[in-house]
């Protein structure tokens, strides 16, 4: 399966990310590759494998249900652009 | 041209946890904006999430209520899009292997018929912070107090054909996930949100049609409302030769209006992928059980319970044992009053059109379920009459103390005392002889008439504290003498 240069950019955009013409071509060749890579895997006998969403064989750990932060409003609005009675302010965004 | 419509909702729960689902932040609700969003909320670089064994459990009784499949083995994916009050650029949510698996949940229709609705799935997720568009000159601004507040999102199959059916499912859920104790259920402050598929096709016809999505319907009411005018649209769209498009639709309760909220062209691509900062999770049989063990009575057991235990009608025990809140605090007014029926009347009756009035929830309520059950007492055992009740149930609403102390500070007693009440009596049969003779000279039917004017003078005399058999018997002595 290969990418072509539309789709890149599709999903650059999804991503948010600004890609030139110049590196259009070349991530389009390089994300074929990769996927070329994929469906080589994909030969692979899984008959007997379970599906697995980790590569090894460890479970998540668990927290208690308690409150162990505290209000950091004051040390971390200050990095951000703009912000107003306590809100962080962006650009208008209403769908 | 006859149309079927054809329903299927997304429902949104909050998790009634402490804290939030991949972190330590409080998740109370109504804090100063952003005090509750630490750095794994904010989504700052080099933070690591920690799931909250409360959150999962908490889904896992949800499962075990619909007797769905739990999967043992549950994983965390990305759901990647764009928005300011998602400050990660991803949810995390569950996609291939959601904890909660298929299931099923029976609703009850208005004509007392029952229909099994299919859950698909059910899976944790959390919530995404707030974005308000008022008093920010022309910004938006962000609250992410609620950012990682743990969700389950229930899927249900398309199963419902009409607003009603959907309304009643939407209340059944609601009515299990406060029963069970995983959700405060308050929809004003958006802990239960509904997401409506809605599409129509020709009766008979086996295909689905395009369906669209109204999002984030937080009522029983709007809900009902926007499916009317969704089905509407679409049928009036496809008669007049159109199609309907595949979208998401905005519902605004105020106007009655809907509008499309995301066009096609744009159609968000959520790129999910498995979350490589959470590991899977897995859960025991055993563990399983524990949770099926401290699961507490279903509004099913509950209602069955009612019917027997307080031999209450299936109306009544269905109303009352549909939110959790509701029966305890019938069960707290009966247990005080000690008459399961009188108590039922006033919970469903008094009580609940002051709590409509003020819209004001039950466990909101100025009047407890003790003070209710000492109101009712005091009715039983004469020392007030059932008009004089109202007068005292709305004192104490208003703040005016204890039962016993409106009835004392009020002098609202019953006249109890025969030979004070025997008095007023003869003194109104004295101040009102004409009447008295035209009573006596009348026929059986027309004293019937007559007899009210008596008691109604007295009434007024006593300001209605007299005990009304012990009155209509002295009067009726006294007027036959």
């Amino acid at each position: 399966m290969a990418i072509n240069q539309d789709t890149v950019l599709r999903v650059a955009h999804l991503a948010r990310l600004q890609v030139t013409d110049q590196d259009c071509a070349e991530l389009s060749t390089r994300l074929s590759d990769i996927l070329a890579m994929v469906d080589e895997l994909q030969q692979a006998d899984v008959s007997d494998a379970a599906p697995m969403a980790h590569p090894l064989d460890v479970q998540q750990p668990q927290r208690e249900d308690k409150i162990t932060e505290t209000d950091i409003r004051d040390l971390v609005m200050p990095l951000a652009p703009a912000a107003e009675n306590g809100c962080y302010l962006v650009p208008r965004v209403i769908e | 041209m006859q149309w079927e419509t054809v329903i299927g909702l997304e429902v949104h729960v909050q998790l009634n946890t402490v804290t939030k689902i991949f972190s330590g932040s409080s998740t109370a609700f109504g804090a100063e904006p952003n005090s509750q969003a630490n750095l794994i909320d904010l989504g700052m670089p080099g933070t690591l999430p920690v799931v909250n064994k409360e959150a999962i459990n908490k889904a896992i009784q949800f499962g075990l209520a619909i007797n769905a499949d739990i999967n043992q083995h549950s994983a965390f994916e990305r759901k990647n899009y764009f928005y300011p009050d998602l400050p990660k650029g991803y949810q995390t949510t569950q996609l291939e292997r959601p904890i909660v698996g298929a299931g099923a949940v029976e609703i009850e229709l208005a004509d007392g018929s029952k229909k099994s609705i299919r859950i698909h799935h059910a899976h944790l997720e959390e919530d995404a912070g707030k974005s308000l568009h008022e008093d920010f000159h022309g910004m938006s601004g962000i609250d992410l107090n609620r950012a990682g507040t743990p969700l389950i999102e229930i899927v249900s199959e398309p199963d419902m054909r009409n607003a009603e059916e959907a309304v009643a499912f939407a209340r059944k859920l609601h009515s299990l996930v406060t029963s069970i104790g995983i959700c405060d259920g308050e929809m004003s402050q958006g802990s239960m949100r509904f997401d409506v598929n809605v599409s129509v096709r020709l009766a008979g016809e086996e295909k689905l049609g395009t369906r669209t999505e109204t999002k984030n319907l937080n009522s029983f009411k709007f809900m009902e409302k926007a499916i009317a005018l969704e089905v509407e649209r679409q049928i009036d769209v496809l008669e007049s030769g159109g199609t309907i498009d595949q979208e998401t639709r905005l519902y605004n309760g105020d106007t009655h209006t809907a509008r499309a909220m995301r066009s096609k062209e744009d159609a968000n691509d959520y790129r999910y992928f498995p979350c490589p900062d959470l590991l899977p999770v897995m859960v025991t049989d055993e563990e399983i059980e524990l949770l099926r063990n401290a699961l507490p009575e279903l509004p099913v057991a509950r209602k069955e319970r009612f019917v027997s235990q307080y031999a209450l009608s299936a109306y009544d025990a269905d109303i009352l044992s549909g939110d959790l809140h509701l029966s305890n605090y019938f069960e707290g007014v009966a247990a005080v009053s000690g008459d399961a029926k009188l108590s039922a009347n006033w919970v469903m009756g008094e009580l609940a059109s002051y709590l409509n009035r003020d819209d004001i929830s039950i466990r909101q309520s100025p009047v407890s379920a003790d003070q209710l059950g000492q109101m009712i007492t005091r009715l039983k055992d004469g020392t007030i009459s059932s008009k004089i009740a109202k007068q005292v149930f709305e004192a104490c609403w208003n703040g005016e103390g204890d039962p016993d102390q409106v009835i004392e500070a009020k002098g609202l007693k019953q006249m109890s005392d025969s030979g004070e009440l025997e008095k007023l009596v003869e003194q109104v049969l004295a101040d009102n002889a004409a009447q008295v003779e035209a009573f006596r000279a009348a026929d059986e039917g027309k004293q019937k008439k007559m007899f009210g004017f008596f008691v109604g003078q007295l009434m007024k005399l006593t300001q209605g504290k007299a005990n009304p058999q012990q009155l209509n018997a002295l009067l009726l002595k006294k007027l036959n003498d």
